[in-house]
């Protein structure tokens, strides 16, 4: 084990470097250099010019440069936010937490309908269960997210009223931000307004955030079922008299999960990248509406600080997946 | 040749294919609607009844209907500054194949060659060019296109090199597991025995084997493709204004989504079927294809 572990952190590092070259990447290519855009209009002598470009150390060689970059980094010194001023660190931990509180219940809901949908159809191939089943995942799985969440509010938000447009919670409810995640923070402030607002803001959001991944997992769980379900030991389980339910939750349930655990950790990655979206598309405050906007404005040591954090949490969460399969599935850790 | 030699023949491996393919209904479909798609792409200034980018300032916001106005007809209604949905949306199509085809044939090209090259020179290079790829799919498609475009800048062409980058790793690996899995084979080692060189055995000898899963993986990025730009487009980083991309018109009329439903909801309908239509057609080639599925 402790050989399957080390193997696998072996693989992060390179992952981790070249992440960095690349946000660096985003340094070095801009067009123009940060001390020229500090000049602005004005312009500035070359003596200034190159005092500045030392002061910035800009002056040394590229790889100095980007070990640097990466010895600060790896201090969380990410720069300062050329917009708001604000340690870029900072901010994207003020926001991260909106993000994981809409990323966590989507993938909830995403398991909580894939898993079913994937056993019911797998226990009833060809049947029109079935097809429904895969023909509703090819059409979530092939959605235009930002459309898909368009559609949501113009239904229940503008045309029935249910649900509120956009943010986390109503404007009246002031909560002390204890955790960063609405739904907790509510409940330790014991105020059940607020909790329910918190509640009905997640709801459109994490529908259309959890479509792809809900897709997924009900193809995944479907197909994996299928494969379980032609071994021997089922056909042993059903011979011995077993009840259907019985062989498909106790018997097949659990080695076809082993395939979907990979499946829900690789859509962590997408879920991050699907907050891009929603997050756009539901003025939710967090990381992806965060960095779309640092972009436009043209702030780069958020959008590097941003990527590069995103990036970073999305391959530790894959490191976690892969450490998991390990432990559930012992055949894979002598491959 | 006789007749009889003839009969025990097996068919041609595109004649098996199509037969494979035209079992599954979805794939015919999807088949159906690409066909349309690319009629609709190829005719788009013929069967467009307006130039996608004619503003009737005395028809704005119509909602779609038969009636004509003043002799013009606007099937789909029109958007904000009075343009025609349904032109627009015509020579969508048009951007939308051609996106799909630049990145794709990109992303193609250059993984087949980086797979080529790992497969065949084992060792260094090989760990180099895949620990490089794997590098590339830690990070999910929508944030590695959005860190490329905040590189090279936002815009169409910007916007196609960046998904061709993020497809990469796909036709890469692919290639490179197909090559391998050839170069084990007897008649490889009989054409290198007959002298044939590298590039020879490359492009002429082991390439053409391991088609099936490029085909696959090359229709099913079409749909990536056309989904990545859309939403690049969307964000404001693809395709900029007046461009007829499906993804920034449902972008630039965002702010009308409660009065005039017509031009959020038609683009977004079109990418997708697009996408939808490309599913359907992988699926259903991979299925055609896989040799495991077959008895």
């Amino acid at each position: 084990m402790i050989a399957f572990l080390l193997k696998r952190l072996a693989l992060v590092l390179p992952t981790f470097v070249g992440i960095t070259l690349l946000v660096f990447a985003l340094i070095r290519l801009l067009p123009g250099d940060p001390v020229e855009a500090l000049s602005g209009e004005r312009g500035m002598t070359p003596e200034r010019y190159a005092r500045l470009l030392a002061e910035f150390g800009l002056d040394r060689p590229l790889p100095v440069q980007y070990l640097d970059y990466v010895w600060k980094a790896l201090h969380g010194d990410l720069g300062f936010s050329t917009i708001t001023h604000e340690p870029v660190f900072r901010e994207f931990v003020a926001r991260f937490p909106a993000t994981i509180e809409l990323s966590v219940v989507a993938m909830l809901l995403a398991l909580a309908i894939g898993l079913p949908a994937g056993i019911l159809a797998a226990t009833k191939r060809n049947s029109v269960v079935d097809y429904t089943v895969m023909g509703a995942s090819l059409a979530g799985y092939s959605m235009p997210i930002f459309w898909w969440g368009l559609l949501l509010i113009l239904t229940f938000s503008v045309t029935l009223g249910w649900t509120p447009v956009s943010g986390r919670i109503a404007i009246q409810y002031d909560i002390p931000s204890v955790t960063g995640f609405m739904l907790v923070d509510s409940l330790l402030a014991s105020d059940e307004g607020a909790f329910r607002s918190a509640l009905s803001h997640l709801i459109l959001p994490s529908i259309a955030l959890g479509t792809i991944p809900l897709a997924v997992i009900a193809r995944m769980t479907r197909s994996s079922m299928l494969e379980v379900l032609r071994e021997d030991y089922v056909r042993t389980a059903r011979a011995k008299g077993a009840s259907t339910f019985r062989v498909v939750a106790i018997h097949a349930l659990r080695n076809a999960l082993i395939p979907v655990v990979t499946t829900v950790g690789l859509q962590v990655g997408t879920l991050l990248a699907g907050a891009i979206l929603t997050e756009t598309i539901f003025s939710w405050p967090g990381i992806g509406k965060w960095l779309v906007e640092a972009i436009h404005r043209r702030d780069y040591p958020a959008v590097q600080g941003g990527i590069l954090l995103s990036a970073t949490v999305i391959v530790g969460v894959n490191l976690v997946v892969d450490l998991l399969y390990g432990v559930i599935n012992p055949r894979i850790r002598h491959h | 040749m006789t007749d009889a030699t003839l009969a025990a023949l097996p068919p041609s491996p595109w004649v098996e294919l199509w037969r494979d393919f035209r079992r599954n209904r979805g794939a015919l479909i999807g088949l159906g609607i690409v066909a349309v798609l690319l009629l609709a792409a190829l005719l788009a200034d013929v069967i467009a009844p307006h130039p996608p980018a004619e503003q009737f300032r005395e028809a704005t916001l119509r909602a779609p209907s038969w009636e004509p106005v003043d002799g013009r007809r606007f099937v789909l209604g029109t958007d904000p500054v009075g343009r025609d949905v349904l032109s627009r949306l015509i020579h969508g199509t048009r951007l939308s194949l051609l996106i799909g085809l630049v990145s794709v044939g990109l992303s193609l090209s250059g993984g087949v060659l980086l797979g080529l090259v790992a497969g065949f020179f084992r060792g260094g290079i090989e760990f180099t060019i895949m620990r490089l790829m794997d590098i590339m799919l830690a990070l999910p498609s929508l944030l590695l296109a959005v860190a490329v475009v905040a590189i090279l800048g936002p815009g169409l062409m910007n916007a196609m090199y960046a998904i061709a980058i993020v497809m990469l790793p796909h036709f890469v690996r692919l290639t490179r597991a197909a090559v391998i899995g050839e170069l084990a084979k007897d008649y490889v080692a009989a054409s290198r025995i007959a002298g044939a060189s590298t590039p020879r055995l490359m492009f002429d000898t082991v390439l053409p084997n391991c088609a099936a899963p490029l085909i696959v993986q090359a229709t099913l990025g079409f749909s990536t493709a056309i989904l990545d730009a859309a939403a690049l487009g969307f964000l404001g980083l693809g395709a900029q204004p007046p461009t007829p991309e499906w993804g920034s018109m449902l972008a630039s009329a965002l702010e009308f989504i409660q009065s005039a439903w017509w031009v959020v909801t038609l683009p977004g309908l079109a990418i997708l079927v697009a996408v939808l239509a490309f599913n359907l057609m992988g699926d259903g080639l991979r299925d055609a294809l896989d040799p495991k599925l077959k008895r």
